[in-house]
């Protein structure tokens, strides 16, 4: 949209953070009669926390009673068979154990919370269920209605569901300010966005958010967590996803399949003053594999990958989804089970804006997202047997991929054992043609990360 | 549809066994290729150094695969570009990317090997843009002529690795170093004396990258030694791995760790009519060695379709 | 003098030993064959290299012709050479082996690959 168009528009509400929580509120705010737009800093959905996390879906066992936490994870699990048919996402019940290495005793706590949050669980011997099970694992808490879901399809399912119902998307615009007068202002690097309505959705930035237009009230504390990816080759090695008992940092680490038949460990938990620190460390990959090694007989060597990811770690003690002021919104302070709350929270959320906007329910709106199929049966990812016509399918798609990891989250091509080594030149090709802009000017993610620096000859 | 003979791959491998079983008197013979033209990774290393023993020449890569594509297509075998073959069963049943169902004869395995990504390293630090296997980069200045970087450190002293030292130095990058963690560089020695020595590269043993810096193109590396290395670009050349993976839907059986495939002294696999040639049955050094291996493979093809 | 070379002619890259007095090789050992020798007087007297590079080219199936000269170009005049190499642009087809850049250094540049037209 042009600067000026965009000046004179007022939308009722502005969504800011294209993570899998904002997404999430826009899609399900359009299902109101009310014009909706979502701000992002990045150039592509899901580039924050939403992209580096377990992704898993919690029973909702293990949060403290009482708390919004175990409220929108009981309920965000309860949803997630229908938003991720709805929305064409990738989900199963693959049911977790948390293990204990001491008795039964250990595990009543959990299984109180599990009783108190109306969660289904029983105590078994692991090694019933899984044969590479640790020897040292003397019991287990089983939750058969835990799940792993595909993180990025799920942000980006609520995103392009959202558009799909007449949501405006504003990519690669940070936002700079924010002020009041009969609408909201919001000053951005691409001009200012006008609406009745905020919701601050921006992950570990949304205390930066709250403070442009209120006083500070919260803070979050990025809390690092490093994974490890292992080889497809694994994917037989455990059915369950397999916790240890919780500690105080965190819920310990995790091993559990991926919903794209990867095996994943971790993550550590590391507190950090930058919001944009997502170094691997000797220290934290260390760590991962040594407590990971804990719950298996044997921990395998082929790592494909290590990422770490941060969680927007609050001082509050529990999610903040909150009206502070007026027409100002937040979901804040989400980090675990925020994956598993979205479809809650987008709900809850969305019928608060609504109730204070007074909007009625659009007839027209369509929950269904309408994923394109395309032809090219050429395959240019061999590890993951990607096709050409996914590639096109995915640049050209409702929210398109205009970088190289745009392209590997929506289509998987360079997320195999080579991790790009053959396809990454010819997924560039594609873009470059697609999209018709030069080769050079294709981005690995962010508009710096350049890959070639211009022609030899 | 049948075919006697199905060759998975057109590098060196695949076109000198299909040669060798046509010269054996085989005549229907298929061979696969997945990119768009015959040859494989020869096409990539312009560099010379490839035929010595087999032609007693030095020619460059894409000179020693023209020698053996102008022989396929002067005996007219025939041949499918831009094809992968997405399954091979135990009774040769080859499936296409196309989704064409062949019954293979007997089948060679051709499909040479790929690099080791950073991943296998587990290096730590940030995951920016910059950072290249050897061959990937090889291919974006050789075949689509763009610069991959312009400050370079080579992890690895591979051969491709000290291959590019050169190649990038001759285009007008500054190699910074080449580091290896062992004691002695992979690599022969005569690409050390005329990829690094020719132009001052140095060659730092004993180590290696630590971390990875920069957030969102590599800006550096720490060295074990501590030291911090500024950079824009890293090339890695640790090592080759035989891909594999369609043998093992077969059930060929594999050597754990190096995935190296274990066969009999005629290069038959344990699959009964599943031949192996070339890097897939593991890295070889040379290009001139994998040509003989390839030989023995198509006549052993044809002897077990004779039988 | 006593200096080590690697001969470079093939891979075995022996370690030849050579004693070289006001710039002529005395004495040799540690090659295998002729070759060594033949290299090291050569790489001690008048170093010369083999250069392999990409020339641009227009209308062809791809955006580049891979490249060499015919024999060995004094050492000293690598980056002479590719200065020449960087200049030319061709246009497709270009046959393998065809003369790119003629009489450089007593040798030529040559193709070392076809390329089609588009």
């Amino acid at each position: 949209m042009r600067r000026d168009a965009l000046e004179n528009r007022i939308y009722d509400v502005a969504v800011i953070g294209a993570g899998v929580i904002g997404s999430a509120i826009a899609r399900e705010l359009c299902r109101y009669d009310l014009s909706v737009c979502i701000i992002e800093k990045n150039v592509d959905v899901c580039e924050g926390t939403s992209k580096a996390n377990s992704a898993i879906v919690h029973g909702g066992f293990d949060a403290k009673p009482g708390t919004m936490k175990a409220k929108m994870n009981v309920i965000g699990n309860r949803m997630m068979d229908k938003v991720c048919e709805e929305l064409d996402v990738p989900f199963k019940r693959n049911g977790a154990m948390v293990i204990s290495f001491e008795g039964e005793d250990s595990l009543s706590e959990l299984v109180a919370r599990a009783k108190a949050n109306g969660v289904e669980v029983e105590i078994v011997d692991p090694k019933d269920y899984e044969e590479n099970i640790s020897s040292d694992a003397k019991c287990a808490l089983l939750c058969k209605s835990s799940g792993i879901v595909c993180p990025f399809e799920l942000t980006l399912g609520y995103a392009e569901n959202a558009v799909e119902n007449g949501a405006d998307i504003y990519l690669n615009t940070p936002v700079l300010g924010i002020k009041k007068d009969e609408n909201f202002t919001i000053h951005t690097s691409k001009g200012n966005i006008q609406a009745r309505c905020i919701v601050n959705a921006a992950g570990v930035y949304a205390d930066a958010i709250h403070d442009m237009y209120l006083s500070h009230s919260y803070t979050i504390t990025p809390r690092k967590g490093e994974y490890l990816l292992y080889d497809r080759d694994l994917k037989d090695l455990v059915s369950h996803t397999i916790f240890q008992l919780p500690g105080k940092m965190g819920k310990g680490v995790l091993v559990t399949p991926t919903i794209h038949g990867n095996l994943l460990a971790g993550p550590s938990a590391d507190d950090l003053l930058e919001k944009d620190d997502l170094e691997t460390t000797d220290e934290g990959l260390a760590y991962v594999l040594n407590t990971a090694s804990k719950s298996l007989k044997d921990m395998p060597s082929m790592v494909i990958t290590s990422f770490a990811g941060l969680r927007a770690h609050g001082d509050t003690g529990d999610f903040v989804l909150d009206m502070p002021a007026c027409g100002f919104f937040e979901a804040a302070c989400i980090e675990s089970p925020g994956l598993t709350s979205a479809p809650a929270i987008g709900e809850y959320m969305a019928g608060m804006v609504a109730g204070y906007l007074g909007a009625d329910l659009d007839p027209s709106f369509n929950p269904v997202r309408k994923k394109r199929v395309l032809d090219g049966d050429r395959i240019i990812c061999r590890c993951e047997s990607v096709t050409e016509g996914e590639i096109l399918a995915a640049i050209h798609s409702t929210i398109g991929a205009r970088t190289l990891d745009g392209v590997k989250r929506r289509v998987r091509a360079g997320s195999g054992r080579c991790q790009g080594g053959f396809c990454s030149i010819k997924v560039m090709e594609i873009l470059a043609r697609e999209l018709d802009v030069p080769f050079e000017d294709i981005r690995k993610n962010t508009l710096d990360s350049v890959i070639v620096f211009g022609k030899t000859k | 549809m049948k075919k006697d003979l199905v060759v998975i791959g057109a590098g060196p491998a695949g076109l000198a066994a299909a040669i060798s079983a046509y010269e054996e008197g085989i005549r229907d013979i298929l061979i696969v290729e997945r990119d768009n033209l015959l040859g494989g990774i020869l096409n990539q290393c312009i560099h010379p150094g490839f035929g010595l023993f087999t032609f007693g020449e030095e020619l460059t890569g894409p000179e020693y695969a023209a020698r053996y594509i102008a022989k396929v297509k002067e005996l007219g075998i025939e041949y499918m570009l831009d094809t992968m073959v997405m399954d091979i069963t135990r009774d040769k049943v080859v499936t296409l990317s196309s989704g064409l169902k062949l019954e293979a004869g007997a089948i060679i395995l051709a499909m040479g090997c790929r690099e080791r990504p950073r991943g296998a390293l587990n290096i730590s630090g940030t995951r920016p843009s910059g950072i290249f296997t050897a061959g990937t980069a090889q291919r974006l200045m050789n075949i689509e002529g763009y610069m991959p970087g312009k400050e370079v450190v080579i992890l690895g002293s591979g051969d491709i690795g000290l291959i590019m030292a050169r190649r990038m130095t001759l285009e007008g990058a500054k190699v910074k170093m080449v580091v290896e963690i062992k004691e002695k560089s992979g690599g022969l020695a005569r690409n050390i004396a005329q990829c690094l020595d020719d132009f001052n590269i140095p060659l730092l043993l004993n180590t290696t990258v630590t971390k990875i810096h920069g957030k969102d193109r590599v800006t550096g590396v720490t060295l074990s030694t501590g030291e911090y290395v500024s950079c824009d670009t890293i090339l890695l050349s640790v090592g080759l791995i035989p891909e594999n993976e369609l043998s093992k839907k077969c059930g060929v059986r594999l050597e754990e760790g190096s995935n190296n495939i274990i066969c009999s002294e005629d290069l038959m696999t344990d699959v009964d009519g599943v031949f192996c040639s070339g890097n897939v049955h593991h890295v070889h050094d040379l290009v001139d060695n994998v040509t003989k291996e390839a030989i023995k493979a198509g006549k052993s093809a044809a002897i077990y379709l004779r039988r | 003098m006593e200096k080590t070379y690697t001969c470079i002619n093939c891979p075995l890259g022996c370690q030849v030993k050579a004693v070289i007095s006001e710039g002529k090789v005395i004495s040799l050992s540690g090659n295998t064959c002729e070759k060594g020798e033949k290299y090291v007087v050569k790489e001690v007297e008048r170093p010369s290299r083999l250069v392999t590079s990409t020339v641009k080219v227009i209308g062809g199936r791809g955006p580049l012709v891979s490249v060499r000269t015919r024999e060995e170009i004094p050492k000293e005049h690598i980056f002479d050479v590719m200065d020449e190499i960087n200049k030319v642009v061709l246009k497709a087809p270009v046959g393998l082996g065809d003369v790119i850049i003629k009489d450089i250094f007593g040798t030529d540049v040559i193709s070392t690959c076809e390329m089609e037209e588009k």
